[in-house]
């Protein structure tokens, strides 16, 4: 067990060293937020680790070509703490603040939220109600840009192959950033893992919703959109009828699952009542 | 048994230790470093008992593999003060009655003093959402509070 070996690459040119030197057999860590609660609990046993915590240059918050960009070694504290991010996409801010707590927060990062591809994700509704999309390198600058609607594939899956790493998460920057809610649902405030949790964004004209895009965590295999719902918000303007309305048709978007957090019953009836909240904080102002 | 020689400056003091890729910042300081004011609560991330400050931010030790915390400062509830010369933060910890066990106590100062040291005047809210990661199961939270507020007040953080 403890023959286990770890490297420590401190550029990209490193990482793809030590993936071919591996075979692609290793396990990346960064915050081990995740992975050490695994390893203790005998989930995962790698007999290889590649640390991505020495590359520094893939921890930055920055603006680039109108766009948002996250390295994905941000910590969320420095999600939770950036300006910019609070500007652009007070909803992101908001579920980084919501995530652990303090402690976590400092370790933990935003790519390894999403690459653990856990359904309680707590980057992954903003992000997927943002349109973000998932930057990766790979050995041979195989690197590619993901939708994040496409990448995650099942609990704890993704796209993302063994030799595979995110660099960075982008998302454009939205016409309106306040008109966006993110409604997380836990047993407590802190250290809560999420029993559902919505995030929306929307834009409007007037009454009428341009777009609209709805994002939920924990009410399926994987943090999902939910298109239905966000064709309906995009059939014109927005009343109480389409709030009733998408509460109903989100039901039928969602497959949760009874766990030691709550019933599956309990899941559908609560994303609807979080989805209406959602909507109409977004229609009352928004997040702030 | 693979082992690496890593190098932690530890309460202002630099030191050598192997350690092996399993091993955790918390294992390496109570069992090799003799920091045992560093607790051993949940392992996992949900007690804050282990908290230190890794290059200035309050983490979980038992979060972070001791490899790490390689050529970083680690700051435990020793570094910021000892019985000769305690720290304002649990001169007021002692003052306000705010241990009762003592479990959570080290975890609860180091993260006190990560917040002063970021926000010297915290608001309650700020304080309540700074510890929020610290467990007290004796739940004594409310002296805990008072006394990081005032050590707060008293500008000595």
């Amino acid at each position: 067990m403890d023959e286990m070996e770890h490297l420590n690459p401190k550029d990209l040119e490193e990482v793809f060293r030590a993936i071919k030197e591996t075979k692609g057999q290793a396990k990346f860590i960064a915050g081990c937020t995740n992975v050490i609660p695994n390893m203790r609990a005998g989930v995962i046993s790698p007999e290889l680790l590649i640390d991505l915590s020495g590359l520094e240059d893939l921890a930055h918050i920055r603006e680039e070509n109108g766009s948002i960009a996250i390295g994905a070694l941000t910590t969320i504290s420095e999600v939770a703490a950036s300006g910019l991010i609070r500007n652009q996409s007070p909803i992101l801010s908001s579920a980084a603040g919501s995530l652990g707590n303090p402690l976590t927060r400092n370790r933990a990062t935003i790519g390894g939220n999403l690459a653990d591809a856990s359904p309680a994700a707590d980057m992954a509704p903003p992000l997927l109600a943002m349109e973000a999309s998932v930057h990766t390198e790979r050995t041979g600058g195989r690197g590619r840009k993901i939708s994040l609607d496409k990448f995650f594939i099942g609990p704890h899956q993704t796209v993302l192959e063994d030799d595979e790493i995110i660099t960075q998460i982008t998302f454009s920057k939205p016409k309106d950033p306040a008109n966006g809610s993110y409604i997380k649902l836990g047993l407590r405030d802190s250290m809560a893992i999420s029993v559902a949790s919505v995030a929306v964004m929307l834009e409007m004209e007037g009454k009428v919703c341009r777009k609209g895009r709805v994002a939920l965590g924990s009410v399926a295999p994987t943090p999902i959109r939910a298109y239905h719902t966000e064709q309906r918000l995009e059939q014109g303007e927005i009343d109480g009828n389409t709030v009733e309305e998408c509460s109903a048709i989100v039901q039928k978007e969602i497959f949760p699952i009874s766990d030691i957090r709550a019933t599956d019953k309990y899941r559908n009836s609560i994303t609807s009542v979080l989805l209406k909240r959602a909507i109409l904080q977004v229609l009352d102002g928004g997040e702030r | 048994m693979k082992t690496y020689l890593i190098e932690i400056t530890l309460n202002g003091e630099k030191r050598k230790v192997e350690v092996t890729t399993r091993e955790t910042l918390l294992d390496v300081l109570r069992n090799k470093l003799d920091a045992t004011e560093v607790k051993n609560g949940c392992g996992k991330g949900d007690c804050g008992s282990c908290a230190v400050i890794l290059d200035g931010k309050a983490v979980n030790s038992c979060l972070t593999l001791a490899l790490q915390a390689n050529g970083k400062e680690v700051v435990t509830l020793k570094g910021i003060g000892n019985e000769e010369k305690p720290h304002p933060l649990q001169k007021s910890f002692v003052e306000h009655g705010a241990i009762q066990c003592g479990f959570c106590t080290a975890g609860m100062v180091v993260s006190a003093k990560a917040l002063l040291d970021q926000n010297p005047r915290p608001s309650r809210d700020e304080i309540r959402e700074a510890i929020s990661g610290n467990l007290c199961r004796c739940t004594g939270y409310k002296k805990i509070v008072d006394a990081i507020q005032d050590a707060a007040l008293e500008g000595k953080s």
